[in-house]
């Protein structure tokens, strides 16, 4: 079971909170969108992208649970 | 070229190439067309000579629900709203659900090189109405839904064969007809769920799949309209009947746009695996290129296609795709960038403008290719335009800018060597056009001119009066 | 402080924790703005100004209980704790007390809210919110004509600085809607300038109404 984060980019408008809390995951391109790892959110992280997912002022961000 | 009125109505005699026999009817194994009526110009079939050419509407009853999936397995039909997703998965998808499921027939036709569904519903109306209470039947819903374009006189047409087949009382689920507004994306999947549950018709993000939870939540079967006319004739005529047609992997017939060298647009049926180039006439005028897919689809080179056939398995290898049936063939005398840039103006004013690397992308990518379209253009928008179209892949909640992308990278492939004529002021194309801003002697230049591919829909004109 | 006896403790109390939250209140407003801006602050990530905002409100939160708390419990007027919930109910000056009790209600459903924000949905979330707006001014009537000693001297002053930063904040939330939009060729067959597409110039999206028209003629 792993969880990965997602992002709503309807919801998404650029923030870029998320990249500067979970650099390990999450990155901005030229246009300030988050291009978000594939990669499963590792135990160390988990805190982390909680945080990311609550403090985003768009709410855009989701942790997707995948068998 | 691009008033859709000039397209020539189908049913009109196609090339023996297409695998036809005589008119034997369309039960007649192997016949050709199925789904269009026969004859040129094609007769709008109203109720009465539908039930004629075809039958009864064969519902299967009771516990004959399993039957008809099984048929539809055995047939291998899959969708051709462009997915080509096997119709029997989905089906059987939609019904292990808790609730009961909701039946839609997608006829919203956004592409609009694309004509096949406007005329498969003007002129067959009736075999994707039976189509629609068969698959409803199968999926033990008890709501339908029929959506298309508002535009002309489609809604009216459809109305009256709704309001014959109430008469008759042939309708055993209602069918409510919602109508979406003449937009790229209207047909697209969560696009046509928010439009029938009465917001825009704009796609959304919903994690959950259409048909698992679509409208009102209910598991929902999303078909094309050329699927269920197929389905309405399997369930007449059998698996075997619709494999008599078409190769053993990609059974069946199609329907096709497609778009002539000669400036012509023909809707017309094909069998599957029928030669492209005898489907596009490529022998008959000098050709360029070829575009598979409609405008998220791929281009091949000529010489390329020459050796292709109507299947996805034959088209995979060259990067492409069958898509929803459109095909063009791109003059040799018209300039592949530019008429790709001019799509791709189009494409990226149509996106929905939710998305952030999808608005900040597409009018990034098209003015590009606007600039390489042009005579010494700068170089590096050609670097910049494939950083962007790296970047907008899969980072919409449709796909819109991965499609835009495949034929933004097909263009880029096809025609590379048009790309390095223009950086020496020079367009293959057009050899005796009058100089435009290339200026200096010898430089050839096109002249200016209204574009190949259309980028206005319209709504089909037909002639002839279906009442 | 000559004026405060141990009668009248709770009664300044009350008064002056009223007026650390408003200058609060204040700025958690013109950061809440700032945060959907997508200001910065200098020097800070823009995680701390969405972290001051939260902060500060949730400090506003305690001043603002110790506000109400002290002014029921104090014996020099009679204000009974519902009244400070349920709005108009105050036997002591029930219009300005009524008015403190709505921007009470106001603020506890936003920060309500904003707590559980995870769990009820960006739509439910975004619609509360926005009643931050009404509560503010709201606030703002109910300070004003309780306290005599906010409209004259250092008060008056204090209080016309929170107005005004908090009305500048409102004019840039409502003016700053335009981002740059990708430019035009100058004429249809000149070319572009490569450099304004590579800046940041870009467009939010929902922000701007669909009226772009890239389509053209074929050149």
């Amino acid at each position: 079971m792993s969880v990965r984060l997602k992002v709503n980019p309807i919801a998404c408008t650029g923030h870029g909170l998320c990249a500067e809390l979970l650099p390990e995951r999450v990155r901005l391109d030229e246009w300030g969108y988050p291009i978000v790892s594939a990669e499963p959110i590792t135990p160390g992280l988990q805190r982390l992208a909680r945080r990311a997912v609550t403090d985003c002022p768009a709410l855009a961000l989701l942790l997707q649970r995948e068998r | 070229m691009t008033d859709s009125a000039t397209m020539a109505l189908p049913g009109m005699a196609p090339p023996a190439s297409d695998a036809s026999l005589a008119h034997a009817g369309p039960a007649a194994v192997g016949a050709m067309p199925r789904l269009l009526p026969p004859g040129a110009p094609a007769m709008p079939q109203d109720l009465h000579r539908h039930l004629r050419s075809h039958g009864a509407l064969p519902y299967r009853g009771g516990g004959g629900r399993p039957g008809l999936i099984a048929e539809i397995a055995a047939a291998g039909l899959t969708g051709r709203g462009g997915a080509a997703f096997p119709v029997a998965r989905k089906m059987t998808a939609v019904t292990e659900g808790r609730r009961r499921p909701v039946v839609v027939g997608n006829g919203a036709e956004g592409e609009p090189a694309s004509a096949k569904d406007k005329h498969l519903l003007w002129l067959s109306p009736h075999l994707v109405l039976d189509g629609l209470q068969l698959a409803a039947e199968a999926a033990g819903a008890r709501r339908a839904y029929l959506y298309v374009h508002a535009g002309g006189h489609l809604p009216e047409r459809l109305r009256h064969a709704l309001a014959e087949r109430s008469a008759a009382g042939l309708d055993r689920v209602a069918v409510s007809l919602v109508s979406g507004p003449q937009r790229f994306l209207a047909g697209e999947e969560s696009a046509l769920v928010n439009r029938i549950e009465g917001g825009p018709a704009l796609p959304t993000f919903r994690p959950p799949r259409t048909f698992e939870r679509g409208i009102g939540g209910a598991p929902t079967l999303v078909q094309n309209v050329e699927t269920l006319a197929h389905v309405a004739l399997i369930a007449r005529h059998g698996a075997a009947w619709f494999r008599a047609v078409g190769t053993p992997a990609e059974p069946g017939s199609m329907l096709i746009t497609r778009h002539l060298a000669d400036g012509t647009t023909e809707v017309a049926e094909a069998a599957i695996g029928a030669p492209l180039a005898a489907l596009l006439r490529l022998g008959s005028a000098p050709v360029s290129a070829v575009l598979t897919g409609g405008y998220h689809g791929t281009w091949i080179r000529a010489a390329d296609a020459r050796g292709l056939a109507l299947t996805n398995a034959s088209l995979r290898p060259a990067g492409a795709a069958l898509g929803a049936g459109v095909l063009a063939a791109l003059p040799a005398e018209r300039c592949g960038i530019a008429e790709t840039a001019h799509v791709v103006r189009y494409l990226a004013a149509q996106a929905a403008g939710q998305c952030g690397p999808c608005l900040a992308g597409l009018p990034r990518i098209a003015d590009a290719l606007t600039e390489l379209s042009r005579p010494n253009p700068d170089p590096r928008w050609l670097t910049h335009l494939q950083r962007w179209a790296g970047l907008v892949v899969g980072r919409g909640a449709c796909h819109h800018p991965d499609g835009t992308v495949r034929f933004v990278r097909s263009a880029l492939t096809v025609f590379s060597d048009e790309i390095a004529a223009h950086r020496r002021g020079r367009c293959t194309a057009g050899t005796a056009g009058t100089a435009g801003t290339a200026g200096g002697p010898g430089t050839a230049w096109p002249r200016a001119r209204e574009p190949f591919l259309p980028t206005a829909a319209g709504v089909p004109g037909f002639a002839q009066d279906w009442r | 402080m000559n004026g405060i006896t141990q009668a009248t403790a709770l009664w300044y109390a009350s008064r002056a924790t009223g007026v650390v939250t408003m200058v609060l209140l204040s700025a958690v407003v013109v950061l809440g703005v700032l945060v959907n801006r997508q200001g910065r602050l200098p020097g800070l990530p823009r995680f701390a100004v969405t972290g001051l905002h939260r902060s500060i409100s949730l400090l506003a939160v305690v001043f603002l209980a110790v506000h109400v708390l002290t002014a029921v419990a104090d014996k020099y007027v009679t204000i009974q704790l519902v009244a400070a919930i349920v709005p108009f109910t105050s036997s002591y000056l029930p219009m300005q007390i009524g008015l403190g009790a709505v921007a009470l209600d106001l603020i506890a459903a936003v920060i309500v809210t904003s707590l559980i924000r995870a769990r009820i949905g960006r739509r439910v979330w975004r619609a509360v919110h926005w009643l931050a707006y009404a509560a503010y001014p709201v606030a703002l009537v109910h300070s004003v004509t309780s306290a005599n000693d906010l409209r004259s001297g250092w008060l008056l002053a204090l209080t016309a600085g929170c107005v005004l930063g908090v009305a500048a904040a409102v004019c840039y939330r409502l003016t700053a809607g335009r981002r740059q939009a990708l430019p035009a060729a100058a004429a249809p067959t000149a070319s572009r300038d490569l450099d304004p597409y590579l800046t940041a110039a870009r467009r939010r999206p929902h922000a701007e109404p669909d009226t772009r028209t890239r389509e053209g003629t074929l050149l």
